[in-house]
């Protein structure tokens, strides 16, 4: 590389990683605002309690589990592709991780009391089992980068991404529970939700994994090999599959209880924007639209197929977390069955929730964090996937 | 060149903890003087006493709101937030219409204190405790404003303060991002009052006292007449009881 274009690529560097940090302060500004004004200032009141701050939190934390599934497949699994992939994927998951971790952090009511949140923590919590696992994740994520990257270290390799494979289900299931072991409210208290977030971590992980792994192979000229864009590309299917699978059966199921029908009714046909975002942004944009670019014939070798797929996926994802929680909470408790309730404090109420711009901003800061830990993260360290075509032929590998 | 530095060490070790001092004593004072106040009141909770509420909602009557106002009274809660549904409600009337029947009920919902609170299991700090004597109450000092009990109470009790506040009752401190609810008047039942609420109501359809005392009126009601606990299959066993419905 001359000294030019080294330049012109150290600028464009500075100017995505400003533009990242632009973003983050915008978001951490927004939640200074949120902070000295109270929640007064948001869409958020005393029924709908989370917004749209957890909807971006819980994407960021759960496609950070998610992600670091490639990685698993190498190291857990011996299979060279993905262990290629395993450095990218630890870094991916940190981001999004610390990101999430952020956005949820400044949307307290006493962000100031993190110090109280990290000293008294309540086990028979499913938030205080968080408050161990995501810091255990971090120094997980960390010795396993370690191990990728310091060549001493790599015959650990292999236990540090057990560990990590483990912690990660671990952490995914704690992140399900928060909402599966709650039994006030018609939308949660569901076994299922556990490991349907386990799946939605696979399927979004992997897609955040597959645009970003794009981005870095357009700023650097490659190509990805066809054989490894098929593997991804089934993979990825294979996941989509599994969460249409699982949100299928988490449905059916309330369907089939009298006591939910009501709450099936809302969420699926008559609740305004929550079937809209269902049934046209996770079912058709998030999973058909993807599937149909994985498998058409005159789609699946399109260029950028895949890529689009995985973007299509990334937004039926967010779709389907404002249906889950944001819907779940929107329909009213049923604190008294068989009877209509009305009150100052709007029982039987379906509420009305609009995300006010601080909400949105905050939002988009856990974006802005998580993108500008990884420019900066690929550009001074190697994450670059580089697969030796060569040696995998002549070892079978990308047969197999 | 040492003597001037060593005089002048010494000197800034003496102002860092005569410093020190200015900080810490008035501390050390006030806090002797606060325990000194509180001394003759404090009184600590029991085990042995099991708070309860009966409400009778065969008298009460919608379009009396006498429990709500003495509530927001007793526990100066005044608030200006534009949005209604952002306002705190620690008790509220509930007007209920049977579908079948047509049957029409009002009666106050407020914090259940139930013996198996889902809020205290979820708190991740452990803001939201059970005191002995079977009250649920946030701890104002270590509540991190996460909201994830009022995600996890099946009666909608609970409220988060949505803005900063100017008005506060000193005995039931409140504050910008932090939860509340009923705390059945802590402050007054602690100097052998009844809650605000109980001691408003015109006609006498709340029943305040010790579930675990079989003298106490309540019990004795309790055992004479059909009493429900709302939600009564979540199996929370809760301290409120209604009558009538």
């Amino acid at each position: 590389m001359d000294y030019a274009s080294s330049r012109a690529e150290e600028k464009k560097f500075y100017l995505l990683a400003a533009l990242g940090a632009l973003v983050s302060a915008i978001g951490i500004g927004a939640a200074l605002y949120m902070e000295h004004h109270g929640h007064a200032v948001t869409g958020m009141n005393n029924q709908i309690v989370w917004g749209l701050p957890h909807v971006f939190a819980i994407f960021l934390v759960v496609a950070a589990s998610g992600v670091l599934n490639v990685a698993s497949i190498g190291s857990v699994f011996g299979k060279t592709v993905y262990k290629t992939r395993a450095k990218l994927a630890g870094l991916l998951c940190f981001a999004m991780l610390a990101a999430g971790l952020v956005v949820i952090l400044l949307d307290l009511g006493r962000a100031d009391r993190i110090m109280v949140a990290a000293t008294h923590v309540n086990l028979t919590s499913v938030f205080g089992w968080n408050m161990i696992l995501y810091p255990g994740m971090f120094a997980i994520v960390f010795v396993y980068l370690w191990t990728l990257m310091e060549k001493r270290m790599y015959p650990y390799s292999k236990p540090a991404g057990f560990a990590a494979f483990i912690w990660r289900l671990m952490l995914t299931t704690g992140t399900g529970s928060i909402f599966g072991f709650l039994v006030a409210r018609q939308a949660y208290q569901s076994a299922v939700i556990a490991p349907m977030f386990i799946i939605m971590s696979f399927a979004w992980g992997l897609a955040v994994f597959m645009v970003v792994q794009k981005a870095m192979y357009l700023w650097n000229g490659m190509t990805l090999h066809p054989e490894i864009r098929n593997r991804l590309r089934k993979l990825l299917a294979v996941f989509v599959g599994a969460v249409f699978y699982f949100v299928a059966v988490y449905h059916l199921t309330n369907l089939y209880f009298a006591k939910q029908t009501a709450f099936e009714h809302f969420i699926l046909v008559d609740g305004g924007i929550f079937p809209q975002l269902f049934w046209g942004g996770w079912l058709c944009v998030g999973t058909l639209a993807p599937l149909a670019l994985f498998f058409l014939p005159g789609l699946k070798d399109m260029r950028g197929s895949v890529t689009l797929a995985s973007l299509l996926i990334i937004v039926g994802a967010f779709c389907q977390l404002y249906v889950f929680i944001i819907g779940g909470e929107a329909f009213p408790l049923e604190i008294f069955p068989g009877r209509t309730a009305t009150s100052t404090f709007f029982d039987g109420r379906i509420d009305q929730y609009a995300p006010s711009l601080p909400e949105i901003l905050l939002g988009l800061g856990g974006i802005g964090i998580a993108f500008t830990m990884t420019v900066v993260g690929v550009r001074v360290l190697r994450f670059l996937p580089e697969d030796n075509i060569a040696k995998l032929q002549a070892a079978g590998a990308l047969s197999d | 060149m040492n003597a001037p530095d060593n005089k002048r060490r010494a000197l800034l070790a003496t102002a860092g903890v005569g410093a020190a001092g200015l900080v810490v004593a008035p501390g050390i004072r006030l806090i002797e003087a606060a325990t000194a106040a509180d001394a003759p009141k404090t009184t600590l909770a029991s085990s042995k006493v099991r708070w309860g509420m009966l409400v009778d909602t065969t008298k009460c009557k919608s379009d009396c709101n006498a429990c709500v106002t003495a509530c927001n009274k007793e526990n100066s809660i005044v608030e200006e937030v534009a949005d209604p549904r952002q306002r705190s409600q620690w008790v509220r009337k509930i007007d209920l219409v049977e579908q079948r029947t047509g049957k029409q009920h009002s009666l106050p919902m407020m914090c259940q204190h139930c013996t198996n609170p889902p809020c205290v299991d979820v708190c991740p700090t452990g803001a939201s405790f059970k005191r002995a004597d079977g009250l649920v109450l946030v701890d104002r000092h270590i509540c991190i404003g996460c909201r994830y009990c009022m995600m996890a109470c099946p009666y909608k009790a609970r409220s988060f303060v949505h803005e900063p506040l100017t008005t506060q009752n000193p005995e039931m401190p409140r504050g910008v991002g932090c939860v509340e609810s009923c705390t059945f008047c802590v402050q007054r039942i602690d100097r052998g009052l009844q809650p605000a609420c109980t001691e408003a109501c015109p006609e006498g359809a709340m029943l305040f006292g010790d579930l675990n005392d079989d003298n106490s009126a309540i019990a004795k009601r309790l055992k004479e007449v059909a009493s429900t606990q709302v939600r009564a299959e979540l199996k929370l066993d809760t301290g409120v009881r209604y009558q009538g419905i």
